[in-house]
């Protein structure tokens, strides 16, 4: 377990390099020059030379690269704006904050976010899919069927507006969707991010609606749930024991990755119910050619899916006996 | 010896007083083609004690006639019909509960592959225990010294760790051996056993073979056999069904099936098995044809398409008609006894040498 956590943790911090290279050389590739869109009016190539100097872009890529690995390991006290600890991101261009602690004051809106939206897809998508693979060819099973084909096609930007306009701006049932302080006050944290966590659930819930639903029908027809049926195991034990437990391989796989791609930022429901989560930061960043910030919301997102994918990989060790882990 | 009725018209009642007396037994499937008639008018019995094996190509309705008898086919596309007492008691109505309570307690099956028929994710000790726990309503604890000790009678080294072993961490024989002590926990009255050789190689089918007779002896288990090879069937039962198609096609004592067999097709299954002791550079000879498709299956005689003495019969009996099949030793085929007899003898018996 131990080699498998270290060998698999080193493998993550090359892809995070490899992915910062790769970042590096598509944000030169741009076709905008940051220093551009922070000259303002009155910009005139002096200036325009200043700030690329203030900024150091003025320094070969690679110099620049190799400023912004030894800052992320070491921190710096070369900015302007104060002094940077590790991990050292910089500063943000356009908003002059330092990036880490950007990352850190956004995070708890994105981990309410995916926290609870994961607890309502989870609880709404798996009861669903169990119920119709329990009630297979029933009307119960065809609605849940039709119904989650019907909720995995809809969008957020489409349920979302609709949910504001219907249970917020019309009827006043909910509150304006807002981030609020869990450790401040639990019950303003809860009422101001119910309507996003629902959205986000219906759309998520639907999938493992589906995926639950077939796992369970295809587990159910293994020669081994048969096995433990010819034993006499009344149906809901087979159901629950065998079939279950043979189902929860591509579920837990797939509830990995959303949920690391989740904490890496839910763009559009941020964007939709104006939560000031990571993925804000994110489009935030790309649209102001933010490079410091850009860097920041790349790296923190994958280390979030890389860090899953490991927890995910040392989850099926303990669901499935014949997995070693090496 | 026990009895078995003709195909079609008026079954003889079924036998109380056997173990297992099946009726008249039709199954069928719905599937999207139309619907296949898996088991098409059986009966047989199995006596206590007993082992009756049940021989046949696949398709042929072998496992489908014993998933049936535990009730374990899917409601849902199957259509059941017949007669099947297990010790009196009527299984084709039975509700799901009752159903629960005779499975794997009076009636036991063991499977084909023992690697996909046992649960990966859990050890083999709790797989064997869970069956006493919920029949014999015994403790944990009871249950799983009762598993260590099944394991200990099939013949497992050291089975107080090995309880604690997943299915992977056995070798295949073992494997069969953990199967075996799981359908036999709660000591029951039949056994049905689905190919439970098949998928092992030869030394380790014939130690496999020798435990099943032995505990039988022991627990006095009446077995049903299903099985496509002949030798094996030879080693085990007491009584051999021969089907085809759905349908048992002769049936008789061991003895009787194997020495003077009445039915083509069994002379087939017979002519296609290699012997060590015949001249090995006569060539096999296989069945002609394929086996019917049960969407469609052919008319009279199910077996005339594939059957190179039906000029023998004369007319077209064997294309109209279906065979019974008579009570107690005999076959379904339009062929008089005396053709029987001297078919087998003179043209039959001199290829198996």
């Amino acid at each position: 377990m131990l080699r498998f956590l270290v060998r698999r943790f080193l493998g993550a911090v090359v892809i995070l390099f490899l992915l910062s290279i790769v970042t590096f050389v598509l944000f030169f590739g741009m076709p905008r020059d940051p220093g551009l869109l922070m000259c303002g009016k009155t910009c005139n190539p002096t200036s325009l030379a200043n700030i690329h100097h203030v900024l150091g872009l003025d320094k070969p890529i690679t110099t620049q690269y190799w400023i912004f690995l030894k800052n992320l390991v070491v921190g710096s006290n070369g900015f302007a704006q104060g002094p940077c600890p590790a991990p050292c991101f910089g500063y943000s261009y356009h908003t002059n904050d330092q990036v880490w602690a950007t990352l850190i004051d956004r995070l708890p809106t994105t981990v309410s976010l995916t926290l609870g939206g994961a607890f309502f897809f989870l609880l709404i998508g798996l009861g669903t899919g169990l119920l119709a693979a329990w009630k297979r060819g029933t009307l119960i099973d065809k609605t849940a069927t039709a119904g989650a084909m019907v909720l995995s096609s809809m969008q957020i930007y489409f349920l979302g507006p609709l949910a504001l306009a219907l249970l917020v701006y019309q009827t006043h049932i909910f509150d304006k969707p807002a981030y609020n302080d869990f450790t401040a006050n639990p019950v303003t944290w809860f009422t101001g991010l119910i309507i996003p966590w629902v959205v986000l659930s219906t759309i998520f819930a639907a999938q493992y609606t589906r995926m639950a639903r077939s796992a369970m029908i295809e587990q159910l027809q293994e020669e081994h749930v048969r096995t433990a049926k010819a034993k006499g195991m009344s149906r809901r034990y087979v159901f629950f024991r065998y079939a279950w437990r043979g189902s929860l391989i591509p579920i837990v796989t797939i509830f990995g990755i959303d949920l690391g791609a989740l904490l890496g930022g839910a763009i559009i429901t941020e964007y939709t119910f104006s939560l000031p989560g990571l993925g804000q930061l994110a489009v935030q960043a790309v649209f102001f050619s933010d490079l410091p910030l850009l860097l920041g919301v790349m790296i923190f997102s994958a280390t979030m899916i890389l860090l899953f994918n490991i927890i995910v990989d040392a989850c099926y060790a303990f669901i499935d006996p014949r997995v070693r882990l090496a | 010896m026990t009895t078995l009725t003709k195909e079609a018209g008026v079954p003889s009642p079924a036998d109380a007083g056997a173990l297992l007396s099946v009726r008249d037994l039709y199954v069928s499937f719905k599937t999207e083609d139309g619907i296949v008639r898996a088991v098409d008018g059986l009966s047989f019995d199995v006596q206590r004690g007993k082992t009756l094996g049940i021989v046949g190509e696949s398709g042929s309705g072998k496992s489908v006639t014993n998933l049936t008898i535990l009730g374990l086919h899917n409601p849902m596309f199957t259509t059941v019909e017949g007669e099947i007492l297990l010790d009196g008691q009527e299984l084709t109505t039975a509700r799901e509960p009752d159903l629960e309570k005779i499975r794997g307690n009076k009636a036991a099956m063991i499977f084909q592959d023992p690697l996909t028929a046992l649960s990966p994710y859990y050890t083999v000790g709790r797989q064997i225990a869970e069956p006493y726990m919920k029949h014999m309503g015994a403790s944990k604890r009871t249950a799983w010294d009762r598993a260590v000790e099944m394991l200990g009678k099939v013949g497992i080294p050291n089975p107080k760790e090995r309880a604690k072993d997943y299915p992977h961490q056995f070798s295949g024989g073992m494997r069969q051996r953990a199967m075996i002590a799981m359908a036999l926990v709660c000591d029951p009255d039949l056994l049905i056993a689905d190919e439970p050789t098949t998928a092992l190689d030869v030394t380790v089918q014939a130690q496999i073979l020798d435990l099943l007779k032995e505990l039988q002896q022991e627990f006095g288990s009446g077995i049903v056999f299903i099985t496509h090879d002949l030798g094996v069937i030879a080693d085990m039962a007491d009584d051999i069904m021969v089907m085809y198609a759905g349908g048992a096609v002769e049936y008789g004592t061991t003895n009787e099936v194997l020495r003077s067999p009445q039915h083509p097709y069994t002379w087939g299954l017979l002519n296609s098995m290699p012997r060590l002791d015949s001249d090995l550079s006569a060539p096999l000879a296989p069945i002609p044809g394929t086996p019917p498709s049960l969407l469609n299956p052919p008319s009279g005689c199910r077996f005339h398409p594939r059957c190179t003495f039906q000029d023998r019969v004369g007319g077209a009996r064997c294309v109209n008609e279906r065979p019974l099949l008579a009570p107690d030793r005999s076959s379904a085929c339009h062929l008089t006894a005396d053709q029987k007899r001297t078919i087998f003898i003179e043209e039959i018996k001199p290829r198996l040498g």
